[in-house]
């Protein structure tokens, strides 16, 4: 990951926008925290637990976040992994465990001393203040002088793309442009860990993928350690330099994107984390056999008998040869198509192609197996086990 | 496999009613409005059985001054003036951080806090004072009987009012979510509460000083029957005297009343585009 090196915006001296003599940072009374920031803290969950009411939200979370890492935390609703942000923050507070930040708990201390950005998921802009002052609260929090608060204050939002906009309010801004000035408010102090809790869910798909990649590049050129909380895998593998996948108030998986897709550790990884085919099949000397085809296992190692595999529709393709199946739908996804077949047991598979082949619903087909299953598991009922794509 | 989320759509009010038909509704209702005015003011300008009318009765008052009995009416706006303060005060000072409280950390009790307030609307006055009384009486002798004891009385009797308005702008405002931002941008429960939460909720606390101060200034069974000097039963006294100076007065004093409302209105008055600062040069 590219670290800070070069002078951004918000490290600019609180005297000029223009670069200090001799090419350097004139360091200043604000500025100067930033030089301890630049390259993000480490953080560390280790053993939280939190119950609402009976209703464990955390159940021994562990999680590192190293300096300078954008980790995004995936996984349904429930699984606790806004709990844990919050729990981060000093939202909430936790019934167990401890939260380092550079090696220093913060469990015990209130949100206001844990020098930490948040954007939430809510549109979070104090209506009564334009976007400037808005982006100015926490330096006037924490006492800078109102010229550096302003001169800081448009270097934030002009580093979100958003340096016409100091003087307008929350309901003169669109959706992505609170999200926006939201982002320069949290980062404008320069804290030490970025928090960001599904800043993307309430805004249009073009826009939350353009600001997801603005994100990422502010983040990548800040160095700021960043915990990012979505239910949406895309945004998760697309940004993000480790993603932890939490179910039930614990971490199911953690690694980077490629890992969790290609090498799921449970079905469930594999179900959540992209498309699968989740077929009932045999392993046999290290191999699946899924109708009558052998495919090669990720850990040869795995246990002969019954067993749930898990293949990604990309992994499949409709040929001259292959299990025969019948075309129940097909769906254009613009550079691909996906097409559910129904085999002759009743299990349905997805398979992904491309868009010159245009199978109808009713086409009798063959499915082909082409690589090799992301995951095999124990089947715990073989009988039921089909496809869940 | 991608997440859908529909755009944001800013939608206007549908089928706003023209000008036209505004206006009319305004014209409408302000006519309603303003007949008891015209019929109070036509009756203070009767000259009596001979008929016609002039200013004499008006010119009177201001020429000879409130002396005598309508001295005490100047006592009573004083005391009606300083028992709509009080009134706010209690407001402002007990049952917004209440409400603020109930919303932010204890949103469970919401209801519970609703019924309360919501509870002496439906309590008769003189059921009201009734149960006062026995507490009054232990009061006068623990705090005297000034009529600032009234705004206590009172208090409770806007709390509906002051309520429904407050919880309204509090509904309509992501109060937790703002005052959490605030904390994640270094501002302690102070901070929270003056510079975010407050100005936020100024349309609220507004409407229940409006309210407050309303309610107080057209309380009459309360004062009356816990022997309470205010305004209204001042005006009851002068009209067994003189209905005419009476129904001046009772003019006067909803102007006064419309003044002070104006007032807490422009003190309130919102900014709503007409920022403090300007822009910062070269970024614009």
């Amino acid at each position: 990951m590219t670290r800070n090196t070069s002078n951004t915006p918000l490290d600019t001296p609180t005297g000029s926008t223009a670069p200090a003599p001799s090419g350097q940072a004139a360091q200043t009374e604000v500025s100067s925290s930033a030089a301890t920031h630049r390259h993000g803290a480490v953080v560390e969950f280790s053993g939280v637990t939190k119950d609402f009411g009976g209703h464990r939200a955390l159940a021994g979370f562990d999680l590192t976040l190293h300096a300078g890492e954008f980790v995004a935390l995936l996984g349904p609703s429930g699984s606790g992994k806004t709990t844990a942000l919050r729990a981060l923050a000093g939202l909430e507070s936790t019934d167990a465990g401890i939260i380092l930040v550079d090696g220093v708990d913060v469990s015990t201390l209130p949100t206001s001393r844990r020098d930490m950005g948040m954007v939430f998921q809510a549109y979070s802009l104090f209506p009564h203040l334009s976007a400037g002052e808005n982006v100015e609260f926490g330096l006037r929090m924490r006492g800078v002088a109102a010229a550096a608060r302003r001169r800081r204050a448009g270097d934030a939002l002009a580093l979100v793309g958003l340096a016409g906009h100091y003087d307008r309010f929350a309901h003169q801004l669109s959706g992505g442009q609170q999200q926006r000035v939201a982002l320069a408010r949290a980062l404008v102090t320069e804290p030490r860990v970025l928090l960001l809790d599904e800043p993307l869910s309430a805004l249009d798909a073009k826009v939350r993928v353009t600001l997801r990649e603005e994100i990422r590049r502010i983040q990548t050129e800040l160095g700021i350690t960043t915990l990012f909380v979505t239910h949406d895998q895309d945004e998760a593998l697309a940004i993000a330099d480790r993603v932890a996948v939490m179910r039930d108030g614990r971490i199911e998986q953690v690694g980077t994107p490629e890992d969790l897709y290609s090498r799921p550790v449970s079905p469930f990884i594999a179900d959540f984390v992209g498309l699968s085919n989740q077929l009932t099949g045999m392993v046999r000397n290290g191999f699946a056999e899924l109708y009558g085809t052998r495919l090669p296992l990720l850990d040869p190692s795995q246990a002969d008998g019954t067993v749930l595999v898990a293949v990604r529709p990309e992994d499949l393709e409709l040929s001259a040869d292959g299990v025969a199946g019948v075309v129940t739908a097909s769906s254009f996804h613009g550079s691909l198509r996906r097409t559910r077949v129904r085999f002759a047991d009743g299990a349905e598979v997805s398979v992904q192609h491309g868009v010159r082949l245009h199978p109808a619903p009713g086409d009798a087909v063959r499915v082909r197996f082409t690589g090799a299953p992301v995951s095999v598991a124990a089947a715990a009922n073989p009988v039921q086990a089909g496809s869940r794509p | 496999m991608a997440a859908v989320t529909g755009p944001i759509v800013r939608e206007g009010v549908a089928h706003a009613p023209s000008r036209a038909v505004r206006a009319l509704i305004l014209g409408v209702i302000g006519f309603l409005f303003v007949i008891p005015f015209v019929a109070m003011v036509e009756f203070t300008l009767r000259k009596g059985l001979a008929g016609g009318h002039d200013f004499s009765r008006w010119s009177a008052l201001f020429q000879g001054g409130l002396t005598g009995p309508y001295r005490q009416v100047l006592v009573a706006v004083g005391n009606s003036v300083g028992l709509a303060v009080g009134t706010v005060l209690i407001v402002l000072l007990l049952l917004v951080p209440t409400m603020l409280l109930v919303h932010i950390r204890f949103p469970r009790l919401r209801r519970l806090l609703e019924f309360v307030c919501i509870l002496p609307i439906s309590i008769p006055a003189i059921v009201l004072v009734v149960g006062l009384a026995p507490v009054y009486s232990v009061l006068s002798r623990l705090a005297g009987s000034g009529v600032w004891t009234l705004s206590l009385a009172y208090g409770i009797i806007v709390l509906p009012y002051a309520y429904r308005a407050i919880q309204a702008n509090l509904d309509a405002v992501d109060v937790r979510t703002l005052s959490e931002a605030a904390r994640t941008l270094g501002a302690g429960w102070g901070s929270v509460l003056f510079r975010v939460l407050l100005p936020n909720l100024r349309r609220g606390l507004l409407a229940g000083a409006f309210i407050a101060v309303a309610v107080v200034l057209g309380e009459f069974t309360i004062a009356s029957l816990l022997s309470r000097v205010n305004l209204q039963t001042a005006l009851v006294v002068v009209s067994k005297a003189d209905p005419y100076t009476a129904v001046i007065l009772s003019l006067l004093s909803l102007i006064l009343a419309f003044l002070l409302l104006l007032l807490i209105g422009r003190l309130g008055a919102e900014r709503t585009s007409s920022p403090r600062h300007r822009p910062i040069g070269g970024r614009q």
